[in-house]
């Protein structure tokens, strides 16, 4: 008994100092956040007086994270929607130019970001969408779209189809058999779609950086990396640290909560191959 | 994750005709109309994806390269044809050489490090022991985060006021004098691998993961039977049969950091000296600082035939591998 726990003292040793290594630069900034920092509204004792700079810096704190939680919600929304319809007709229905667009959709994958974006800032400014956060949700949405259509081909797969044919043959349509029957059993593959959207939408940068010109539509990544440059080279990393914080949470929190899902759409098919 | 895996997946699933829905209709009359129908209706569910596809990609392509052959300046003005001189400004531009070469360094460090640490880590979590989940959760924590909050977050740690490493350093008597994170080309480029790893090592852990987790337990049996030691086994059986995992790390690896953007533009601003830049760096200063989108767009262009090439030889390179 005692050799064996010796025989895993170095594992501990080695796994633990990783540990801390990946757990400190979290745990430093937020303790950093309302720690006092010459320079900051925090200079001296411990509080919140970086957050109440974050608070009324520009359009205010409240108003970044009403834009970012709405192209956070739209961009979840919209994935969710054409992938579910766009898994379910993959999965489930022969039409013709399936292949093709379904290798379209994929090909978004090989298209780096920075390609696109450049056209797409000119047309966006075409269809009214420049400088909006629904034009923003659109773009992020389609960034979505290789991952998201894939899951839910997967997950419309791993259903029986007897379970839609009884269905089908009780009179439901295939809309009926959709909503009553299939949604249920490919909740755990939305659920993975819909926290992949929300991370990727809620953590942002170069989107909105080239497509949100006002200041007061910024989601807050581009909002605290504005922050601190702010005000002729004077950097307030205090407020900068509140913001990391602000942004962390919401994702540390739902990825903690979700992380079961999560994981298993990981293993069970987005990895195949 | 998502690129590799569709291929076979499109393999696999083409078109297993509708057998069995089509028995059941066709014991209706009228089924052939009811076929026609179903076929209507997959077109009515693939619409969406179609119409995002149609405007926010396809549409973009198109303009991205009609783009790449005219004089675009940001704002209104003469948008004429005037190829190729935006192709030549790309390459003539001096920032266009250092900025490739300093992207490749770049990712060529990351990836060597990045997969490595995350090939230790995949292997320190693999077995179900006391505090392995615990393990795994810590560290792919950093993963929920974004890039670019990381780097800020970096930022506020690597700063010479603020910061808490110099001084560390500086207990553990590694260093004698203050260091400067983000001041020399060396140092801001290792302190952005440093970030870079930081934030994917739990991600790229979870790919290998699952590649650990397919290897079935007899293979690893029958090994030690025959008396196999720890590092023949690692050498002759994890590595070779973890390959379609490393294969795909490698992949995303490379793409990602090829066209990495956020930690440098947040992080070193491409400083010191321009000594950062990499080129995406240089499509948005094109576009958004030299107002010059049609340069920008023939740089978007350059990269997209690069990273096109890169992956056919990628994959070349692993059906050869297959094959032998």
């Amino acid at each position: 008994m005692l050799t064996r726990a010796l025989g895993r003292t170095p594992y501990y040793v080695v796994a633990g100092g990783l540990a801390v290594i990946f757990l400190f630069p979290l745990l430093w900034n937020a303790w950093a956040s309302v720690s006092p920092q010459p320079g900051t509204a925090q200079d001296s004792g411990h509080g919140l007086g970086n957050y109440r700079t974050l608070l009324e810096y520009d359009a205010g704190l409240l108003q970044y994270l009403l834009n970012s939680t709405v192209v956070s919600a739209l961009t979840v929304a919209l994935t969710l929607g054409v992938s579910l319809l766009g898994g379910y007709a993959f999965a489930r229905f022969e039409f013709p130019g399936k292949n093709l667009l379904f290798l379209l959709t994929l090909a978004i994958l090989m298209v780096p970001y920075a390609t696109l974006l450049i056209p797409l800032y000119v047309l966006l400014g075409r269809l009214q969408l420049q400088n909006s956060l629904l034009g923003l949700s659109l773009v992020l949405a389609m960034f979505q779209l290789p991952f998201a259509t894939f899951m839910m081909r997967i997950s419309f797969e791993a259903v029986p189809r007897e379970l839609e044919e009884s269905a089908l043959v009780d009179g439901c349509g295939t809309a009926g058999a959709l909503r009553r029957v299939l949604l249920p059993a490919v909740r755990p593959g939305l659920i993975t779609v819909g926290l992949f959207a929300f991370l990727a939408a809620w953590n942002d940068f170069i989107t909105p950086l080239i497509l949100i010109a006002d200041s007061e539509k910024a989601p807050l990544p581009l909002a605290v990396a504005n922050l601190r440059q702010q005000s002729m080279g004077a950097v307030d990393y205090g407020a900068t640290e509140a913001g990391v914080v602000v942004l962390a949470v919401p994702c540390l929190l739902l990825f903690l909560l979700l992380q079961r899902h999560y994981v298993r759409g990981f293993m069970s098919g987005a990895l195949k191959g | 994750m998502q690129v590799k895996a569709p291929d076979r997946a499109a393999a696999e699933h083409r078109a297993p005709p509708e057998h069995a829905a089509r028995r059941a209709l066709t014991t209706t009359p009228g089924w052939r109309r009811a076929w026609r129908s179903r076929r209507l209706q997959g077109l009515g569910y693939a619409a969406p994806t179609a119409v995002f596809v149609a405007v926010f990609f396809l549409l973009p392509l198109l303009l991205v390269g009609q783009m790449s052959l005219s004089d675009w300046p940001l704002l209104a003005g003469d948008r004429g044809a005037n190829a190729p001189e935006n192709y030549t400004d790309v390459t003539g531009s001096p920032l266009f050489w250092p900025a490739v070469r300093f992207t490749l360094l770049y990712t060529v460090i990351v990836t060597v490090v990045l997969l490595g640490l995350a090939l230790l880590l995949a292997l320190l979590v693999q077995e179900s022991r006391p505090g392995a989940g615990f393990f795994r959760t810590v560290y792919f924590l950093p993963g929920a985060l974004g890039l670019a909050s990381a780097s800020l977050l970096f930022w506020g740690l690597y700063s010479p006021t603020t910061g808490p490493l110099g001084d560390i350093l500086e207990n553990l008597a590694l260093v004698d004098e203050p260091v400067s994170f983000l001041g020399t080309p060396t140092s801001a480029l290792l302190s952005t691998v440093f970030l870079v790893v930081w934030k994917f090592a739990g991600f790229y852990m979870l790919i290998l993961l699952v590649g650990l987790q397919r290897i079935p337990h007899e293979v690893y049996e029958a090994a030690r039977m025959d008396g196999a030691s720890r590092a023949q086994i690692f050498r002759s059986i994890t590595l070779p049969l973890l390959r379609p995992s490393l294969a795909l790390s490698l992949l995303l690896c490379v793409t990602g950091s090829l066209l990495a953007f956020d930690q440098f533009f947040v992080l070193t601003k491409g400083g010191p000296d321009n000594s950062t830049v990499t080129v995406v760096q240089l499509v948005y200063r094109e576009a958004f600082q030299r107002l010059d989108l049609g340069t920008a767009a023939a740089l978007s262009i350059i990269v997209l035939a690069a990273l096109l090439l890169l992956n056919v030889l990628q994959f070349r390179g692993l059906r050869r591998a297959d094959e032998s």
